[in-house]
């Protein structure tokens, strides 16, 4: 199954300088009788178990600093005990952190008194849990309008947006229904629908599709995939599941004994795993659905413009050792390509520019395609794949020989030389 | 020699009435608003079942329990109120009805917020703990006495000691009812900004409810047994009239009584446990 996974503008965000949606800095989390006291005395060496066995203290979150974007899908991804829950209670305040600064819109969160908690969580942040967290006294109506009857809004607006809601998860027709009457995927649907209908900017997701069958998880994941392209959202996701971290994720943090060993892109993660424990976790991931074509595209050898002269044309190939030529304007759109063979055929007919020759039809793909989906393409011709920009711009071309790469090198291990 | 000797005696028992004493004079009228609180709702309750015709009675009765418990129960109601009327004893039946609902609203209207008290706050659950402990072990006529002490003879003592005995149910299980709603849930309405308020309506109390309703059950239970008990502080009803059978040895009239407390037993406790089950469960009336 191919993963539509559409690839943001995320990943040079550094440059351009914008505001963290969320950022939080230097976050600890202890729990115990005494964290402060466990927290000042801690010694930068000590692991997660040292601590436990001299102090009885458990360090779930470690200072842990990252920044979300908006409209961002950032995945948080470990083990059971990675300190994944906790991080995430800490960011709308469900757990006090024991130091650390978390911001949203650049406001601290830790100097809200319970006042403005209460409004930030009514109106910024929602959240949905892994069992789903529903009221099983209430109809699926009922439990979608909860947040808004906390916001104390009308009924009339309560009930439109969340018939809103209700009919974007798919779950129109199903009003009535008690919570008990539905399966799981249908149960987390309300969830979802709930925390869609306060309209907050940030969503929290802890493990929302971990309680569900594989082939339910596997619809879930799309069908969240297919909402975010209707309503944008800045997502933070926490999963134990790397395929799902990769598939949905635009940027994944991964966690060890509440730690974040690494933060990058899917791309990033499978392809330059931090250190050893990551790179176990990528080994057996399937790199054809993850590696982009971007990344393994190459400069095209040979790039001429239309009114070239066959005779050239064949003398490049030859040099280059290429077999297809790349014909582009003066503003870098790829008008067609030519092969060696069309060339010499041009020569022949004495043509005096390859114009008339020129394939029009030739297989090309986006720069965020996934290397699995380039496959067909590279399969059918002979020819490479042109990776073309949103203006037809010749961004490079990726070759069979790259994409066998790819696709199987560095699946095994990290060192194996080829 | 063998006697405990006399010099270690120790005036407890004194010390005890000099408090009682004090109480009963410096707090008087704080123990006359509570036997007004009391009597005025008690009273009126029972002219008014007194009032009411006896098929109106059954009728009502029979109603709640074909609504909440079905079919059987209602069906049980009528025959049992029945045999009740024809043994001449619906009188008394409807005064000891008076005094169960009045001792179990009682019970009710300061258990559940007192469990609600217990659930918020880890301190005054183990301040409460060992009060309920040592509350329900100690045997009921126990209470008849600082009863009879602080409010007199009657049923007011009566309902303040069914009040005593049969509480700790409610305020235990609304307490367990709250701390055992799921984790999650209460964490979803925090997340979404509920307030303490409204967590404990919308979600706490709700969820809690099966298990306050069982604790209400045993509260009514546990004040129909009171009330045979406290006919001998002077309350009037079934109780006395089990009573007046074992003085008199009139087994007869004593074994009547006691059937007739048993068929009010029956009736309540089926509606009481009903109330807590629909809903939630799906499962519907199950009879
Ligand atoms: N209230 C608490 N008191 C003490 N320790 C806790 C508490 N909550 C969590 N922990 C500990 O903190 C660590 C992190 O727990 P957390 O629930 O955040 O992990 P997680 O990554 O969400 O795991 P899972 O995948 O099982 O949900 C664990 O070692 C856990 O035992
Ligand atoms: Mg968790």
């Amino acid at each position: 199954m191919p993963i539509t996974r559409k690839k943001s503008k995320v990943s040079n965000r550094s440059e351009v300088e914008e505001e963290a949606k969320v950022l939080c800095q230097n976050l600890w989390k202890i729990f115990g009788p005494d964290p402060q006291q466990v927290l000042s005395n801690i010694d930068d060496g000590a692991t997660k178990q040292e601590v436990l066995e001299e102090t009885g203290h458990v360090i779930a979150v470690k200072d842990v600093s990252f920044e979300v974007y908006e409209n961002e899908i950032f995945v948080i991804m470990g083990l059971s005990g990675s300190g994944k829950s906790t991080l995430v209670r800490c960011i709308n305040r469900l757990i006090e952190p024991t130091s650390g600064m978390v911001l949203i819109d650049g406001v601290d969160i830790a100097q809200m008194n319970n006042a403005e908690l209460r409004q930030l969580r009514r109106h910024k942040l929602s959240m949905v849990f892994q069992n789903f967290g529903l009221l099983p006294h209430r109809s699926v109506l009922d439990n979608v309008v909860f947040g808004l009857e906390l916001r104390r809004e009308k009924r009339k607006e309560r009930q439109k947006k969340a018939a809103r809601a209700i009919e974007m998860v798919g779950l129109k027709g199903w009003e009535k229904s008690r919570i008990y009457e539905l399966s799981g995927g249908m149960q987390q649907r309300v969830g979802l629908a709930r925390s869609l209908a306060v309209d907050s900017e940030i969503i929290l997701m802890d493990e929302p599709f971990s309680a569900l069958d594989p082939l339910i998880r596997r619809q879930m994941q799309d069908e969240f995939i297919n909402l975010r392209s209707v309503v944008k959202k800045t997502v933070i996701f926490i999963t134990h599941d790397l395929i799902e971290a990769l598939k949905l994720g635009d940027r994944i943090a991964i966690m060890k004994d509440g730690e974040i060993v690494q933060i990058g892109t899917p791309e990033e993660i499978v392809s330059q795993p931090a250190d050893d424990y990551v790179s176990e976790f990528v080994r057996d991931v399937p790199r054809g659905k993850v590696v982009l074509a971007e990344s393994i595209m190459e400069k095209p050898a040979v790039l001429i413009s239309s009114d070239q002269n066959p005779e050239v044309v064949i003398e490049e190939l030859k040099a280059k050792r290429a077999a297809v030529a790349f014909v582009i304007d003066a503003d870098g759109k790829l008008e067609g390509i030519v092969t060696k063979e069309q060339a010499m055929a041009a020569a022949q007919k004495r043509l005096t520019s390859i114009e008339g020759v020129a394939q029009r039809e030739f297989p090309s793909t986006s720069p965020d395609t996934t290397v699995e989906q380039v496959l067909p393409l590279v399969a059918e011709g002979n020819v490479p794949v042109a990776v073309l920009d949103e203006e037809k711009r010749l961004l490079g071309v990726v070759t069979r020989l790259a994409l066998i790469h790819a696709m199987y090198a560095g699946n095994e291990t990290n060192d194996a030389n080829e | 020699m063998f006697d405990f000797p006399e010099f270690f005696s120790f005036p407890l028992g004194d010390w005890i009435n000099i408090t009682v004493d004090w109480l009963t004079l410096e707090w008087a009228p704080f123990f006359d608003v509570i036997t007004i609180a009391i009597r005025e709702p008690l009273v009126s309750l029972e002219h008014f079942l007194w009032w009411l015709p006896w098929w109106a009675v059954i009728v009502i009765l029979a109603a709640v329990a074909w609504r909440f418990a079905g079919r059987r129960i209602a069906l049980f109601t009528v025959c049992g109120m029945l045999f009740i009327g024809v043994m001449g004893l619906w009188d008394e039946t409807m005064t000891t009805l008076a005094i169960i609902v009045t001792s179990v609203a009682v019970s009710v209207l300061v258990g559940i917020p007192l469990g609600i008290l217990a659930a918020k706050s880890d301190r005054v659950e183990a301040v409460a703990r060992p009060f309920l402990d040592g509350m329900q072990t100690m045997p009921s006529f126990v209470y008849l006495i600082p009863a009879v002490f602080f409010f007199g003879l009657g049923k007011v003592p009566a309902v303040v000691a069914t009040f005593i005995y049969a509480v700790p149910p409610c305020i235990r299980l609304t307490n367990l009812g709250i701390r055992q709603v799921s984790s999650e849930v209460v964490e979803a309405g925090k997340a979404f900004g509920s307030t303490g308020l409204q967590l404990l309506f919308k979600i706490q109390l709700p969820l809690a409810r099966p298990t306050i309703m069982a604790g209400v059950n045993q509260t009514i239970m546990m004040a129909l047994a009171m009330v045979v008990i406290a006919s001998m502080i002077g309350a009037s009803g079934l109780g006395l009239e089990v009573l007046r059978g074992i003085q008199r040895l009139d087994v007869g009239q004593g074994f009547l009584a006691g059937i007739s407390i048993v068929i009010v037993a029956i009736l309540i406790d089926r509606v009481s446990q009903a109330l807590g089950r629909t809903r939630e469960t799906g499962l519907r009336r199950g009879g």
